[in-house]
């Protein structure tokens, strides 16, 4: 029973920062309609850059997202200037067509350039606090796993409350909704669009320091992760930032238990049945309205 | 114009056919055009769905991945190579079949996810299963030659490009054509979107197969795995584009471009050529939306203008 538990309480905690690895990737799609499958790459850039802020100046990794995060930020500019500026022109269908051509072409070129620059190997982070474990009624609560918790939880209010009460937050949900009319009333929807690409990369780069944190980065960690958050996107519905950290925590939830059931070696296998389950039967996504 | 075009593929075939007996070939040579002929046969085979139908098929790792390990299975226990080879094409257009229906339900970028989510559960699976290498054996090792592996893999390729060839002839193809281009303009005159979705998936899915099962008659020894990860389907679809996607000359002058990138020019720096692959392909698919065949069209015009 308490290994249950404490499978359930992992599952919690690892399945924030799943949410949190999506919550850009949904929040780009939801706005700009194209799907950034690079994103999982971004998540490594903001790894390595707290990596490094942590290994040549002994700066802790959570108090680095303060320069982790503006450097994403300016990435995702030079990004959406360089190349995804130039696909919001076509129609839908195209857009996100070629968005994901792109994506796939920038995963292959930013993961060779990491390995190139910081060479394959696997880096990680050790604070002070990386083995310190806190004991609630026999379960095992690791430090870095509740900061993630705690910093996932953060960065949704955070994010909410900006979308709901600022200026800004709103022209991103009226050009979500409908931008033609958004561009009616007003709003600078190429400004949007650059700004709301950048927050995705910064919101990836929070993710990023999280992984390098609790687990570890290495130039390859792009497609697992790009895999973990289009899985979140897809049981939250495409484009609903709401459900994101909740299907993050069902997805690190279902797969506790299941590696608990059948094997460590198998709890990525059931995320991803899991999503082509519900691609096949519930494309709008568990917790999308309409479709 | 048109028979010069048959007369220089058939010069080709001629000279590649005549390749391993001449003075100058040596092993390393037949090696890199045998890997040239997989690579070739695999973005062609992936052209058929993704270029003539339009479906962006981001799992195609998984029906190489299926043909190499039946095929490698069998001939390793001894069944002729014939059978075996057979029976790597069959697996994979068996799945094909399986969830094709499933798979493209799913319309556009939702179909190239959950390929890739589907290929990404078979890599998981066959390498918890099968974790080891697979070597041939001692009597095997000893009987190796290039020679037959080389023929194996041209006639593979002139198969998939014949094959291709014949779409752009037929029926099927251009129905397959239109729906890349409409869906639902397609439907509306009679056009079966999903008839000939389905048929340009399954014959995608048995070319790579078979492709597949060419690797696992060539490789001497390979983790079990290595036919499964994600970088075959990445290969075929960045040879795809660059090359000219939708044409079926474009994957094997991709193919060319590629492997003397990889193999030939750049084998001390690891990953370089993913590197300049992977800037190619962003800037084709911003600018030059024909890759390559595009650049060759023009400048053949170009000579044929001036002279």
């Amino acid at each position: 029973m308490e290994i249950i538990a404490q499978n359930i309480v992992s599952g919690i905690m690892i399945g924030a920062l799943y949410g949190l690895a999506a919550l850009g990737l949904s929040l780009v799609f939801g706005v700009l309609k194209i799907l950034n499958v690079a994103h999982g790459e971004l998540i490594m850039i903001g790894g390595y850059a707290t990596f490094w802020l942590f290994s040549l100046y002994g700066m802790d990794p959570i108090l680095s997202l303060v320069i982790v995060i503006p450097i994403l930020f300016l990435t995702g500019i030079l990004l959406h200037f360089g190349l995804f500026s130039h696909i919001v022109k076509f129609d839908e269908e195209n857009r996100i067509k070629n968005s994901l051509l792109i994506g796939f072409g920038l995963t292959l070129v930013l993961q060779s350039m990491a390995i190139q620059l910081w060479t394959a190997d696997e880096r990680s982070v050790t604070p002070d606090y990386a083995t310190a474990a806190f004991d609630l009624f026999g379960i095992r609560l690791p430090v870095v796993r509740l900061i993630g918790l705690v910093v996932a939880f953060l960065t949704v209010a955070v994010l909410e409350i900006f979308l709901n009460r600022s200026y800004w937050g709103k022209a991103i949900r009226a050009t979500a909704e409908d931008w033609q009319t958004a561009a009616l009333t007003g709003i600078n929807i190429k400004s949007t669009y650059l700004f709301t690409f950048s927050l995705g990369a910064s919101l990836a780069s929070i993710a990023g320091t999280l992984v390098t944190v609790s687990f570890s980065v290495s130039p390859f960690i792009g497609l697992q992760w790009t895999l973990k958050a289009l899985i979140v996107v897809v049981l939250a519905g495409l484009g609903s930032i709401g459900g994101v950290i909740a299907a993050g925590i069902l997805l690190g939830v279902t797969e506790a238990l299941s590696a608990y059931a059948f094997g460590g070696e198998y709890r990525e296998l059931v995320g991803l049945i899991l999503f082509l389950i519900v691609l096949s039967f519930r494309p709008q996504g568990l917790f999308g309205g309409k479709g | 114009m048109k028979y010069a075009r048959w007369l220089v593929a058939g010069i080709i075939v001629v000279a590649l056919l005549a390749t391993p007996h001449m003075p100058f070939s040596n092993n390393k040579m037949l090696t890199i055009l045998i890997q040239l002929f997989i690579v070739a046969a695999l973005a062609s085979s992936w052209n058929i769905l993704g270029g003539f139908a339009g479906q962006i098929n981001l799992g195609h790792a998984a029906f190489f991945g299926l043909g190499a390990l039946t095929t490698r299975l069998m001939w390793m226990n001894e069944y002729p190579l014939f059978l075996s080879f057979l029976a790597g094409g069959l697996v994979a257009t068996i799945f094909a079949l399986i969830i094709g229906y499933p798979a493209l339900r799913l319309r556009g970028t939702y179909f190239a996810i959950g390929t890739l989510a589907m290929a990404q559960a078979f890599f998981i699976t066959v390498s918890n299963v099968l974790p080891g290498t697979s070597a041939l054996s001692g009597p095997q090792l000893v009987s190796y030659e290039l020679a037959p592996r080389y023929y194996l893999a041209l006639g593979v390729l002139v198969v998939i490009v014949a094959t291709a060839y014949g779409l752009t002839q037929a029926k099927l193809g251009l129905g397959m054509m239109s729906v890349r281009e409409d869906e639902d303009a397609a439907q509306a005159i009679g056009v079966s979107a999903f008839r000939h979705k389905m048929s340009a998936f399954v014959l995608s899915a048995f070319l790579a197969g078979v492709t597949g099962s060419t690797f696992a008659y060539f490789h001497v020894s390979y983790y079990y795995y290595f036919t499964f990860i994600p970088t075959w389907t990445f290969d075929a679809v960045l040879v795809t584009f660059v090359g000219g996607v939708g044409t079926v000359i474009g994957p094997i002058l991709g193919a060319i471009f590629f492997v003397i990138i990889r193999d030939v020019l750049a084998t001390n720096v690891t990953n370089f050529h993913q590197i300049i692959f992977g800037v190619l392909f962003i800037l084709v698919v911003l600018i030059l939306p024909g890759g390559l065949m595009e650049v060759w069209d023009r400048l053949l015009a170009r000579i044929f203008r001036s002279t």
